[in-house]
């Protein structure tokens, strides 16, 4: 669940056509998927373990057909392979975890609010957004990759953590774009021209 | 020391389908249509806006769809509303246009649970309780609900540690002896509420200049500023001009 209309009024306002679905036989259709997501891991995770033949969609668009996936959010969150906040394993895409901000004097968590993103692995997602670039964060968990070659950019609020991520056609925001004004504008728009 | 960049919010009143800015919740000048002030502030680029309907509670009204769709078309950044919530259908309502945020007050009152029901689907972080607060004959401050009209008896401190207690995720104080007046924010009041409860607390009412919005921070402890005659007007007494301080002018000391 998410706070899907503004992420269409986004995409309508740049001239791309998205669709809400959560069908897999639609979703096989489908040139890129958004995985978008606020709330709880485990909720999100069993939502998607409970539709039959989801999950075997998701992973073939993904690692077989290598289509476009952009996680937003808890959307970015799933993209690991587990987070503090569940039990339940995330799709383990990019190897990395999600943990907890960790509690630190005058930090208050959630970490709610605009913040920069600095890009630190150039890639096409993150294309012409320089150093200045800010964008609005609603999280409470935060990921780190494994590999720094898919942290795309590095956020600190307390700590440094990975606010983007990605490997080969796979990419997660932990911002939201639909809320970020024109810098968030140009993330989805780059992510439609992938 | 972490800290992010305070948020300056615009808060912007309805009164159903117009835009009006109020002085002690009375008084109403006509600011304008709400999509094209709306515009003005997404090419300014702010960092948050939210609206309140000021007398759908009163006017025993429902959040308008038409109004808040025309908004959301037009924003790309955090939007709030207030006005007229009294069930979860009608939260999920302004939730499915493309707002994030939902303001609760005379309802909250009425029906503590309905924080908590929306909090429990929705997350805490969807839930802003907006505090009113006016002071009374012998000058002590009550809660007030109903645009501002219902003197609830309820202590601001004590009711805003419930709301954090029933699930709200942030609180909107306002001082409605100071909205309008650029007095400055009553930061008494905003201290006695940040010292006592842990969310974020968004101070409003009575912002004048750049130096109200820094005291509220750093003396009241604010976390965020709700700005309205400030966004508004070209200055106290004149006319509207919807502007916004630079992001410089305010993060600089």
């Amino acid at each position: 669940m998410g706070n899907l209309g503004s992420m269409l009024n986004m995409f309508k306002r740049i001239g791309v056509r998205a669709v809400i679905e959560s069908d897999p036989a639609v979703i096989q259709q489908a040139d890129k998927l958004l995985l978008p997501g606020v709330g709880a891991f485990d909720t999100a995770m069993t939502c998607i373990n409970s539709v039959a033949g989801l999950r075997e969609v998701l992973n073939h668009k993904a690692l077989v057909e290598y289509a476009p996936i952009l996680g937003v959010c808890l959307g970015m969150q799933l993209l690991t392979c587990a987070s503090e906040e569940g039990t339940l394993p995330g799709l383990g895409w990019i190897p990395g975890v999600t943990s907890r901000f960790p509690k630190l004097e005058g930090l208050k968590v959630p970490h709610m609010g605009w913040n920069v993103a600095s890009p630190n692995t150039p890639n096409r997602l993150t294309a012409q957004l320089g150093d200045e670039s800010r964008y609005y964060f609603v999280h409470s968990y935060c990921v780190h990759v494994e590999d720094s070659e898919h942290s795309l950019m590095r956020t600190h609020y307390g700590i440094d953590f990975d606010s983007a991520i990605g490997r080969d056609n796979i990419y997660g925001v932990q911002f939201h774009p639909e809320k970020s004004h024109r810098f968030g504008m140009q993330i989805l728009k780059n992510f439609a021209e992938l | 020391m972490t800290m992010i960049r305070t948020r300056i919010i615009p808060a912007l009143l309805l009164r159903n389908e117009s835009l009006v800015k109020t002085v002690r919740f009375g008084k109403f000048t006509y600011v304008g249509d709400p999509a094209n002030t709306v515009r003005i502030f997404n090419e300014l680029e702010v960092d948050e806006l939210l609206f309140l309907d000021i007398t759908a509670s009163r006017e025993n009204r429902s959040p308008n769809p038409k109004v808040l769709a025309d908004i959301a078309n037009e924003c790309f950044m955090p939007l709030g509303y207030g006005g007229g919530i009294s069930r979860l259908d009608q939260a999920k309502a302004v939730f499915d246009i493309g707002f994030e945020k939902v303001a609760i007050n005379t309802h909250a009152e009425a029906n503590p649970a309905l924080i908590s029901e929306i909090a429990g689907h929705y997350g805490s972080q969807a839930v802003i309780a907006s505090i009113d607060v006016k002071k009374g004959l012998f000058g002590v401050q009550t809660v007030r609900t109903l645009s501002g009209s219902n003197n609830t008896r309820r202590d601001p401190v004590i009711w805003a540690m419930e709301v954090e207690k029933m699930g709200a995720g942030e609180i909107l104080l306002t001082s409605i002896d100071r909205e309008g007046t650029w007095d400055g924010f009553d930061l008494e009041l905003v201290k006695r509420v940040t010292d006592n409860v842990s969310v974020p607390v968004i101070a409003h009412g009575g912002a004048g200049s750049l130096n109200d919005i820094r005291k509220a921070v750093n003396e009241g402890g604010a976390t965020a500023i709700a700005l309205g005659s400030m966004v508004v007007f070209h200055k106290k007494n004149n006319g509207v001009l919807i502007n916004f301080p630079s992001l410089n002018s305010i993060h600089e000391n």
